[in-house]
């Protein structure tokens, strides 16, 4: 059995996963922080 | 802790705080994983798959990691009344379930091709597998009684509750023998090699610190909402 596809199947999902919460974090950061920010100058 | 209890002066240690943590996360574990994919030598026994050991370690200790801090938020919560808590322990559990999520996919393809099976009613798997279903079941909770207006005090008692479940994952390969390997990493040393276990604590502090950084993200949308909320509250009124 080729070991290969196993290993790059398992970094692609870690990989993929860690990057889609991150932008999921920074995202939901930026979109919070710019209407409280809208709000403030009103 | 309570140092940090008023809003503007975590923010005035988070902001820096995001960015070093993103920046020096992204640098050791890419540099980690690239060094566990093409530097290190295959094992003697498991061959070239346990290049899947740099991302599978460290989001196992991330998943539980995660809930020890939701624990500590809970305790935080309702001892203290630590105004942050309840927000610091809603922030740590998407970061929590993506990372048991990430341990239990790469357990079971690393289980493949070493044991033979991509899933097994093991100890240590089916408790992870608990342990996610638990990080699902908070952020539904804690989101609810936020909508509902709550203190998060219900959300805090679930945490609690849940930390159960810790040492039943921790002494699972000792409890229950079955296919899981026992523990080759303690504070006394390690059992594997050196030569391929070097790139481990690289991804370890990189993962790590990318948790970190989701963390006080979250923090900082849920602080930005919160102000946002109260200021529509003051203008309806």
């Amino acid at each position: 059995m080729d070991p290969w596809p196993f290993v790059i199947a398992a970094y692609s999902v870690a990989v993929s996963l860690t990057v889609a919460l991150m932008i999921w974090a920074f995202g939901s950061m930026r979109r919070s922080e710019i209407a409280a920010d809208a709000l403030k100058r009103k | 802790m309570h140092a940090l209890a008023n809003p503007a002066r975590f923010l005035r240690f988070a902001r820096p705080a995001t960015t070093w943590l993103l920046l020096i996360g992204l640098a050791l574990a890419v540099v980690g994983m690239i060094a566990g994919l093409t530097l290190t030598p295959p094992d003697y026994l498991q061959g070239e798959t346990v290049r899947i050991l740099y991302i599978h370690v460290p989001s196992a200790w991330l998943g539980m990691a995660g809930w020890v801090g939701i624990a500590a938020a809970s305790v935080s919560q309702l001892v203290w009344r630590h105004p942050l808590a309840a927000v610091a322990g809603r922030a740590v559990a998407p970061a929590g379930a993506t990372f048991a999520a990430i341990c239990l996919i790469t357990g079971s393809i690393w289980g493949r091709p070493t044991w033979g099976t991509w899933w097994e009613w093991d100890g240590r798997l089916t408790s992870m597998l608990v342990l996610f279903f638990l990080y699902l079941g908070y952020i539904a909770l804690a989101s609810a009684e936020r909508e509902r207006g709550g203190d998060g005090r219900i959300a805090a008692i679930y945490g609690l509750v849940g930390a159960i479940n810790l040492p039943i994952i921790h002494y699972s390969v000792l409890w229950w023998r079955t296919l899981h390997q026992g523990q080759s990493i303690g504070l006394n040393g390690s059992t594997i090699d050196e030569s391929i276990l070097w790139p481990l604590p690289l991804t370890m502090i990189g993962f790590t610190c990318l948790f970190g950084a989701a963390t006080l993200m979250r923090i900082r949308a849920e602080l930005a909402q919160n102000k946002v909320e109260a200021r529509m509250r003051r203008m309806g009124t």
